[in-house]
């Protein structure tokens, strides 16, 4: 086979991995496939809907554009750029990590710098390959408002999934050369975390420090943002220009695009067999625990509370992700902290996103603690009835949401003893509501599957966010308008109790 | 209701003396097809029993359903005269399981687990702290005490298991091919406490595929295929029932197996 024909065949390799990588994300087992992407493609057409509201206002703009203009959808652009950087860390993160492959491709006598090559590529496509989906609706609503000149913000897209592709393999390379393999693994996920959510939470925290909202256009649309923005003629704003259908500029993005992920490929390649065998060789290596050899005593629930506890400090991908949940507490927390000084009406929203952010830690956290159990069997053979250790694991769920969010309502009581309240059951109710699904659904996995949790059961998972919005509102309009609590607080109930009754768990 | 931990003794009373270790009776599960058909079988107390069988014979599934992580369509288990399908939580307090795959916590320390585990079966930490490191430093784990399981090879993480399910010392102890994957030292360690706690009283039922180790550990040994006892008894009974007195335990087995396979 010649160098160009095994390049190629590898690349059909890595696409079709990608691939089905893909469809078991998505659709699980290989019988739900077709319904699941049904099932997606229903979604896709019903988020044209939400993305008509969003974003069809700006269907009618014309070049040139003003500054307040190019200031929204150049920020827009780059919410998506961060998204799709947090998307590619990670993607690039998983790569060093996934053992089982390297060992055979290092062991074999194919080019390493080539078929490097071909993977950087291949997370550059699956990048922008989700990108292109989760996108479609809203550049679809552009061209259906505005005309097919939109269609070029699919290139937009694709140029800068090749540069947040291009830049991700650089971070992450860059993490291993300064604090090493053995750390890059949990600072990496956590620098994804923060990328991901840091813009939308730096901007709201802009919002609510000059103009006492949570919304991000209140920065955007400000006259002071438009007195620091760079004249209209800079680079800075090529991909807005490119976005409305600036053929010129787009095709200089893309190439930029291409080349820069060229020079990654060209600088980097060589270096990722090296940095792979680093990644490989510190999942070997040692991590010690504490040196006490006595054991604490106390009874059988306190041995799985305290071994839950541990497993759950022990988690870097949970960490990780509760970070990106406490980062996005900080602008509440911050509208809180602003309400002490002057009254706000916007403190009533700090009710709903405390609640919906309980409810979806919840739910990852009982999915760790109930399904995810990586010694089922050894738990199932001590001699304690399982409603026991159901019950254990679930006390961790709850004292761990406590321990999190009580800080943040106790603050709220000095505000509005009577929102602190609200938001308080409503955190109980999300919370419980959470754990119970993960409870009726539940399934035996390992810890190391909580990426793929969703996909053991969609149902649930639909579930569980149809719940945390709906308990979420209710406490929101517990504060403002009581009766419509009830209406909302009812149908949220009756989400749940339909949840119950398809379960597993009870047919 | 569930006795309060502090007043439940480590382990059930039990009155008789001369009970058997393990008594199953009628034993059946069904997948698509019987897995364990109608099986009858009677471990003594302090005996070494060897369940073998080719692949998918029911084996593991007869055991599964022994340790109580699976429910048997119909049959009856008995441990030391406890009723295991009516009381589990009493059966489970005097019996230890370890799988083929050791299934352990990778963010945790032997140390860590162990003490976990003696946690969930009541144990006073006074007396499983120092048994703990005992078991761990007998098996050649010292060097690994405080390091966390997710380095270990699959030998050590088994050591790990077998640790872990001797720590609050069981009086019958199932094992589901044990020595898979371990070297020739580490099997040896594992063979001899095995063999101790044999000598100290304890049942040990094990099912292996290493015919040569079944063949020198085992007190009695009990052939299954097709959910079925096909033969049963000690190295020499099972010659003589064999009609061959000078023939080796795979030679039989083979023998047995095969008969089988043409019967059905």
């Amino acid at each position: 086979m010649s160098s160009a024909a095994a390049l190629t065949w590898f690349a059909r390799h890595e696409i079709r991995l990608a691939w089905r990588e893909w469809l078991a994300m998505i659709a699980g087992r290989r019988g739900k496939r077709k319904r699941a992407i049904i099932a997606l493609t229903v979604f896709v057409a019903i988020i044209h809907l939400p993305a008509y509201a969003v974003i069809g206002r700006f269907a009618d703009l014309q070049a040139p554009l003003g500054k307040s203009e190019l200031i929204v959808i150049t920020a827009s652009i780059f919410l998506a750029w961060a998204l799709m950087l947090s998307q590619a860390i990670e993607s690039v993160t998983r790569v060093f990590y996934a053992r089982a492959d390297l060992d055979l491709i290092m062991s074999s006598p194919a080019n390493l710098a080539n078929v490097f090559s071909v993977r950087i590529a291949a997370i550059g496509l699956s990048v922008i390959a989700m990108a292109l989906l989760l996108s479609t609706p809203f550049v679809d609503v552009l061209v259906i408002g505005g005309g097919i000149r939109w269609l070029s913000a699919f290139g937009v897209v694709i140029a800068i999934g090749l540069s947040a592709a291009a830049v991700a393999i650089a971070i992450t390379v860059a993490l291993f050369r300064l604090i090493g393999p053995s750390r890059t693994r949990l600072v990496a996920q956590i620098v994804a975390a923060i990328i991901g959510a840091g813009f939308v939470i730096a901007l709201q925290v802009a919002a609510i420090l000059s103009y006492g909202t949570l919304s991000r256009f209140a920065v955007l649309t400000s006259d002071a943002a438009a007195a620091y923005a760079p004249a209209l003629d800079s680079p800075l704003w090529w991909p807005a220009r490119a976005a409305i259908g600036d053929g010129m500029v787009l095709s200089w993005l893309m190439a930029g695009g291409l080349v820069l992920l060229g020079v990654v490929m060209a600088v980097f390649s060589p270096r990722f067999a090296d940095t792979v065998v680093s990644a490989a060789a510190t999942a070997r290596s040692v991590r010690h625990g504490p040196r006490t050899t006595a054991f604490r005593g106390g009874s059988r629930q306190q041995a799985l509370r305290t071994k839950e506890f541990l497993l759950l400090r022990r988690d870097p991908w949970l960490l990780s992700q509760s970070l990106m949940q406490l980062l996005y507490l900080v602008p509440p927390a911050l509208m809180l902290w602003r309400s002490f000084s002057e009254t706000s009406t916007a403190i009533v929203l700090i009710t709903p996103v405390i609640v919906m952010a309980a409810g979806q830690l919840a739910g990852g956290l009982a999915w760790l603690t109930i399904s995810g159990e990586d010694a089922a069997d050894l738990v199932a053979t001590a001699p304690l009835p399982p409603s026991r250790v159901i019950r254990a694991k679930i006390e961790v769920v709850l004292i761990s949401i406590g321990v999190i969010f009580a800080p943040l309502i106790t603050a709220l009581a000095f505000a509005s003893e009577t929102q602190a309240i609200i938001t308080a059951l409503g955190v109980i109710v999300a919370t419980v509501s959470a754990g119970a699904i993960q409870l009726w659904f539940r399934v035996q996995a390992k810890r190391s599957q909580f990426r793929r949790r969703q996909t053991s059961s969609r149902l649930a998972t639909f579930a569980e966010a149809f719940c945390s919005i709906g308990w979420a509102a209710t406490a929101a309009l517990a504060v403002t308008i009581p009766i419509a609590a009830i209406i909302s607080g009812v149908m949220t109930a009756a989400i749940l109790a339909a949840t119950w009754k398809i379960s597993p768990q009870r047919t | 209701m569930f006795p309060d931990d502090k007043t439940k003794p480590d382990r059930p009373v039990i009155m008789q003396s001369d009970l058997s270790a393990l008594e199953v009776r009628g034993l059946t599960k069904r997948f698509d097809r019987p897995a364990v058909d109608a099986l009858d079988l009677t471990i003594r107390t302090g005996e070494f029993y060897a369940l073998l069988g080719p692949n998918g014979a029911g084996k593991t599934t007869t055991l599964r359903m022994v340790a109580g992580l699976l429910k048997p369509d119909a049959g009856s288990v008995s441990i030391l005269g406890i009723d295991a399908l009516a009381d589990p939580v009493a059966a489970k307090q005097i019996m230890a399981w370890v799988s083929d795959e050791p299934m352990i916590y990778d963010k945790l320390t032997p140390l860590e687990y162990l003490e976990f585990v003696a946690g969930l079966w009541g144990i006073a930490s006074a007396v499983s702290g120092p048994s703990a490191q005992q078991l761990l430093v007998s098996l050649g784990l010292e060097p690994h005490l405080h390091e966390r399981c997710e380095g270990f090879s699959k030998g050590m993480r088994q050591k790990v298991a077998l640790a872990g399910a001797l720590v609050h010392d069981p009086r019958l102890i199932i094992l589901d091919e044990p020595l898979t994957g371990l070297d020739a030292l580490s099997a040896r360690h594992v063979k001899g406490l095995l063999q101790d706690r044999v000598r100290a009283g304890g049942t040990v039922i094990m099912t292996t595929h290493i015919l040569e180790v079944a063949e020198r550990m085992a007190d009695r040994i009990g052939v299954i295929a097709k959910g079925q006892l096909v033969a049963e008894g000690t190295l020499t009974e099972l010659r003589q029932q064999n009609g061959r007195n000078d023939t080796s335990l795979e030679d039989m087995f083979i023998a047995l197996v095969d008969t089988e396979a043409a019967a059905a």
